[in-house]
């Protein structure tokens, strides 16, 4: 499996991190109520085909990347850069 | 028809004409007071048991593809109950009991070895660790030997004892732990189910599950729509979307797991082996092959295969511990779909929904609790209540904080 950086290019599986499902990005304000950290922390669509994940990109640009692919075939489909996502 | 040793020898002696289907292979009824979705080893046993122990006797199995295609036939076929955590520690202690039993139980041979599981430690802190581990696992009244490093030269002298990186300091023994024939686990349990009236339904796709006011009234599929009292989802890799069919959100990630299979060799290995810094266990079957394999790719994957960096992490570690089988030739591998809990436990338990029970999140360890799995899961589907090995299996552990974490790494999905 290779990824493509937005920054790097096509590179490795190897080089990248991989964190979990894109759920991550979705943190609850603080002060939110129980339920809704356990959605954020445990529960998970996990799709049998497109899904979104996050990849760090450990030896390559240190950046977090989101990564669009498919869990049945392990085809790659784009990666954006978390940091220039628009919330 | 009962299998025996006189059996085989008569039908050898009239041309093996008098064999018959170890099951039917019945067509859907259109109600039934038990639907169990997902035909492996989980959901074969708890047919069995629903039946065996309970009397529950109408009741379907409902297979999308055919009996034990998943994962159940295809692991590394590991038995052992060395479990530390209260909540663990009883219900694979259990689970082994019923193991030690099973072919008499079933009157089949799954091959049930008991040759002896051997954990490796490498530094004096990880010895602290195996020695709890043990005194864990006699407590409950299992068995345990703490071996140092020449107890286990004289268990496996073939090991590259002195690693730079990890020399071998000693081992945890569970003489009663050891392997099994897979797929005789799924036949076995299959047969026994069925000859009590459990109707197994194979190439039968779930693709809906009916509710109403919060109660289960039975399954969409492929051969049509039935009907039931009570549904039990235990369909491993794949529970995230047949929950979704209820509206659940499961708190489940599903990871590919590799494992390879050497060409037949001469008795070698005679032990389970597991090397845990280096992430590499090993067996060998009783047909030759040495069986092993490493850690989970660690990313969400549904492709029953895994890549290259695995693969070659599970070769490189097979090498460190034991440079004797670099000469063995690989002949294939494969990648299983683990559905992965947040804290590495399994989930027995009911649901929100009236009717309908949930038996998941089995990680990379399914295989040695095929039999407590279904006993227990039979008896929360038949009493209501959970059973007393299994009440920690809770499915809003997670929300609630109550969690089985094994290996102490933290309830997260990228950390088992």
């Amino acid at each position: 499996m290779r990824l493509t950086c937005p920054l790097c290019g096509e590179r490795d599986r190897r080089e990248f991190y991989y964190y979990g499902a894109e759920d991550y990005l979705h943190r609850p304000a603080e002060g939110a109520p129980l339920a809704e950290w356990d959605n954020y922390l445990h529960l998970r669509d996990n799709p049998a085909g497109v899904t979104k994940d996050l990849w760090y990109h450990e030896a390559g640009c240190s950046q977090w990347l989101l990564v669009t692919r498919n869990t049945v075939t392990h085809e790659i489909l784009g990666a954006e850069l978390v940091a220039e996502r628009k919330a | 028809m009962r299998y025996s040793g006189l059996k085989v020898i008569t039908e050898g002696l009239f041309g093996n004409k008098g064999w018959t289907p170890a099951w039917r292979d019945p067509s859907p009824k259109a109600d039934y007071d038990v639907v169990i979705i997902g035909g492996g080893g989980h959901g074969l046993s708890t047919a069995y048991y629903l039946a065996k122990n309970h009397g529950i006797t109408n009741v379907a199995v409902l297979e999308k593809g055919y009996l034990g295609s998943g994962n159940i036939g295809r692991n590394t076929t590991i038995v052992r109950a060395n479990y530390f955590l209260p909540g663990n520690s009883e219900f694979y202690s259990h689970s082994m009991k019923l193991w030690e039993g099973l072919e008499s139980e079933l009157n089949y041979n799954v091959m049930h070895s008991q040759r002896g599981l051997i954990n490796l430690f490498h530094s004096d802190g990880q010895r602290d660790a195996f020695v709890r581990r043990g005194n864990a696992m006699i407590n409950q009244g299992d068995d345990a030997i703490l071996l140092d490093r020449d107890g286990v030269r004289e268990h496996l002298p073939y090991l590259d004892f002195d690693n730079t990186r990890f020399p071998i300091y000693g081992g945890l023994l569970h003489p009663r732990g050891g392997s099994a024939r897979h797929d005789a686990v799924a036949w076995g349990y299959a047969r026994g189910a069925d000859s009590r009236g459990v109707d197994l339904i194979q190439n039968c796709e779930v693709t809906g599950i009916d509710i109403q006011n919060g109660k289960v009234l039975g399954v969409q599929t492929t051969r049509g729509a039935i009907r039931a009292k009570k549904v039990g989802i235990i369909v491993a890799g794949r529970s995230s979307q047949v929950a979704a069919m209820a509206g659940m959100r499961l708190p489940i990630e599903s990871h590919v797991l590799q494992a390879f299979v050497t060409e037949g060799l001469k008795p070698v290995i005679n032990h389970v082996i597991s090397f845990g810094m280096g992430h590499f266990y090993i067996s060998q079957s009783d047909k030759g092959g040495l069986v092993f394999g490493g850690d989970l790719d660690f990313y969400a994957s549904y492709a029953a295969r895994g890549n290259l960096p695995m693969v070659e992490h599970v070769m490189e570690a097979g090498m460190t511990l034991m440079p004797m089988i670099g000469r063995a030739k690989v002949l294939r591998s494969w990648g299983g779909i683990m559905d992965m809990s947040p804290d590495g436990s399994p989930i027995i338990d009911k649901t929100h929904i009236d009717g309908l029970f949930i038996d998941c999140g089995w990680n990379y360890g399914g295989f040695k609790a095929v039999p407590a799995s279904g006993w227990c899961m039979a008896h929360l589907m038949a009493t209501g209540e959970p059973h007393e090995v299994a009440r920690k299996f809770r499915l809003d552990r997670f929300a609630t904080g109550h969690l089985l974490d094994e290996e102490g790494t933290g309830s997260q999905h990228n950390l088992h």
